[in-house]
């Protein structure tokens, strides 16, 4: 038996009287890459977030890992250690050189030994090709080095799921593809990835499955062929025609 | 200091045209009566680097003790940091450093307990009491302005509320707070004048305890003045060579 890596079964999750989300119905099998989409407001980034609980959603239920994400610590822990993630603002810790920035969770949180942590995190360094910054400072490396490393950051803990919210949205356009090259090849190795991206051509080159989403709703799922080509909602086809249109 | 030296050069240098306005001899060093006077004025210094140096140490701890509730989720846990501040910030000094010294060694007699309070730690407890509502305020706007994004990055990678402080949050807040913690250093100082008035031995004590004998009110609270003044500008420039060290005079 195969099992979900993520099981969300009717989330519902609500900011105030805003209702953000609504009877979210979403399972990512181990290994599969989703790819998330819709226009902005539309919760994709929600869903992301709430599958790592950096929001708490109010009904329904989601399963990481065949863990009932409940709120309680012990819960926490397990779908920290088997999840990553990576903003889209990269969020690296701007006091704190490269090098500090992935060994950090590594030796705190799983309290490795420091050499080990740096092996280590020499190792993801050079998958993201850029082992030569390991000393400088968030501040001194480009936009597209930043996000690199925040990948390596989150390698560093090695999770079962990676999350990408809008990996390549605060980017300038040169350094779009630095970033997507790197995911790509996460995707080759086998990750399981959940991907919320307005990247349509890096979405059709990994995605196993295309979600698309509109005020707090999945509108359509479906393989990346059959979303491309032959969009079943009248609303997917409106957002692919303005996206796709430059 | 140069300002300071000839602010006070400019001081003394009236003195020479009224002799009947200025009176420098009770401080003058040239005499021997004169430095007797400048040492016990001077002496008091010890006791009110001490007394702000300590109440500033606790009022440290304290303050980021009572920020914490502040950031919580939970509105109960908030409140115990909103009560805590706006009590605390509403009693001035001096009424709360006589109920220290006069009324809670009541309280704990009525407890059965027999603790006297002295002086010096009735000054220190008010003063790092008072002080903490401050202290508290700048922590959690420093730890506020970092970004919510910082929190989450540290969640993710899976530090604990408290790892989340000591080294994504913290580090990067005090550079911003150092300023302000500074500045609240110095009203430390200022304020442990205050600690003269229930009999402890500083700056100002002795300079009302020499007044009294003297009768010079005008030379020696001037010379207490520049006192304070030459303790202040120690401080600050301690502060800035130390904001340099932590890069909080950096942007960013």
């Amino acid at each position: 038996m195969t099992q979900n890596a993520i099981e969300m079964v009717n989330v519902d999750k609500w900011f105030g009287d805003f209702q953000v989300l609504k009877g979210i119905n979403l399972n990512v099998q181990s290994g599969e890459r989703v790819v998330i989409c819709g226009p902005s407001g539309s919760g994709k980034s929600t869903v992301v977030r709430c599958i790592n609980r950096l929001e708490a959603h109010q009904k329904g239920v989601i399963k990481i890992g065949g863990v009932v994400q409940d709120g309680s610590a012990a819960a926490l822990e397990a779908i920290r250690s088997e999840v990553g993630m990576v903003f889209q603002q990269f969020n690296l810790f701007p006091h704190l050189s490269v090098m500090e920035n992935l060994v950090l969770g590594p030796m705190k949180a799983r309290g490795m030994s420091r050499q080990q942590a740096e092996e280590r995190a020499m190792e993801y360094l050079e998958r993201v090709r850029i082992p030569e910054q390991a000393f400088k400072r968030p501040s001194q490396l480009s936009g597209g080095q930043q996000q690199r490393v925040a990948i390596a950051r989150s390698l560093c803990m090695e999770p079962k799921v990676m999350l990408f919210d809008e990996p390549t949205s605060a980017l300038d356009p040169e350094m779009i593809s630095e970033v997507l090259d790197v995911i790509v090849e996460l995707a080759e190795e086998g990750m399981t990835m959940v991907v919320v991206t307005h990247e349509m051509g890096f979405a059709r080159k990994v995605a196993d499955k295309m979600v698309f989403m509109d005020a707090g709703e999945i509108i359509e799922t479906g393989t990346a062929g059959d979303f491309f080509s032959a969009p079943k909602s009248e609303r997917t086809q409106a957002f692919l025609q303005q996206i796709l249109q430059h | 200091m140069r300002v300071v030296l000839f602010l006070f050069g400019v001081l003394l240098l009236s003195s020479c045209g009224s002799s009947d306005t200025w009176g420098w001899y009770v401080v003058n060093p040239m005499t021997p009566s004169g430095w007797v006077n400048i040492r016990f004025l001077i002496n008091g210094m010890g006791a009110t680097v001490l007394l702000s140096v300590i109440a500033a140490s606790i009022s440290i701890v304290l303050g980021l003790l009572v920020a914490l509730p502040a950031l919580s989720e939970h509105r109960g846990i908030r409140a115990i940091n909103r009560v805590y501040v706006e009590v605390i910030r509403a009693i001035p000094l001096l009424p709360m450093l006589f109920w220290v010294f006069y009324g809670l060694p009541i309280v704990f007699k009525s407890m059965g307990l027999n603790i006297q309070i002295d002086p010096f730690w009735g000054a220190i407890i008010t003063l790092a009491l008072s002080d903490s509502a401050f202290t508290a305020e700048i922590y959690r706007a420093g730890i506020q302005s970092i970004a919510k994004g910082q929190s989450e990055a540290a969640k993710t990678v899976g530090l604990n509320y408290l790892q989340t402080m000591r080294y994504v949050i913290l580090p990067q807040a005090i550079r911003r707070i150092l300023p302000p913690l500074a500045n609240q250093f110095i009203y430390i100082v200022k304020m442990s004048a205050f600690a003269s008035v229930i009999g402890m031995q500083e700056l100002t004590r002795r300079a009302n305890e020499l007044v009294v004998t003297e009768y010079r009110p005008l030379e020696i609270y001037s010379l207490l003045i520049v006192e304070y003044l030459v303790l202040v500008l120690i401080i600050s420039a301690a502060v800035r060579w130390l904001e340099r060290k932590m890069g909080s005079d950096e942007r960013g």
